[in-house]
């Protein structure tokens, strides 16, 4: 299931840190910024959903 | 069989952390934060099948249900603070970890203290 949630965050990650370096090359340094920003946000939402599904577990399991 | 996914996953994900830890290390945190959380819901169907064991044992010897409900609860407490201590702890925030870490023993004494006051109550009454 979260398997591959895992794989794409890693992918993510990549991605943003090869486009960081590209456009701070080319000379967009604000940019590249964004595009950093963008990527934590994106794998925000995707991790806290993962975590909100877990909290669920837990408080069914564990009869909170 | 089940462990071998889970330490696959774990060192799978580890060199990729390693991968993201200098250019990227917040999603490098975001990453080991979700193999922990998937490696949790990938046990959490044993562990579930264990509580309705202890839950049918505990049943069957008629104790309290009350009694083992707040030991579930306790568990599930110092479950969740623990993973969120280490999480901070990963991160290099010590300080919040440790402020999590006295939460979550604050919310489990206060937890347990109906059990601890009848226990009392029980003493007293076999006293002479």
């Amino acid at each position: 299931m979260g398997v591959d949630l895992i794989f794409k965050i890693a992918a993510i990650g990549i991605l943003v840190a090869v486009l960081n370096q590209v456009l701070i090359r080319s000379g967009r340094e604000e940019q590249a910024m964004m595009t950093t920003l963008a990527g934590i946000v994106v794998v925000l939402m995707m991790v806290a959903k993962e975590i909100a599904n877990l909290f669920d577990t837990v408080k069914t399991m564990f009869q909170f | 069989m089940e462990i071998l996914q889970i330490v696959g996953i774990g060192i799978v994900a580890t060199i990729l952390i390693a991968v993201l830890k200098t250019q990227r290390p917040e999603i490098s945190l975001q990453v080991s934060i979700l193999t922990g959380v998937v490696i949790f819901l990938l046990v959490a169907s044993k562990l579930s099948a264990i509580i309705s064991i202890l839950d049918s044992y505990s049943k069957k010897v008629n104790i309290d249900t009350v009694y083992l409900a707040t030991l579930l609860k306790i568990i599930g407490i110092a479950y969740i603070a623990e993973f969120g201590a280490e999480v901070c702890k990963d991160a290099g925030e010590g300080a919040i970890a440790s402020k999590i870490e006295l939460a979550g023993k604050v919310v489990i004494v206060a937890l347990a203290v109906p059990i601890i006051t009848s226990l009392l109550e029980l003493i007293i009454k076999i006293m002479p």
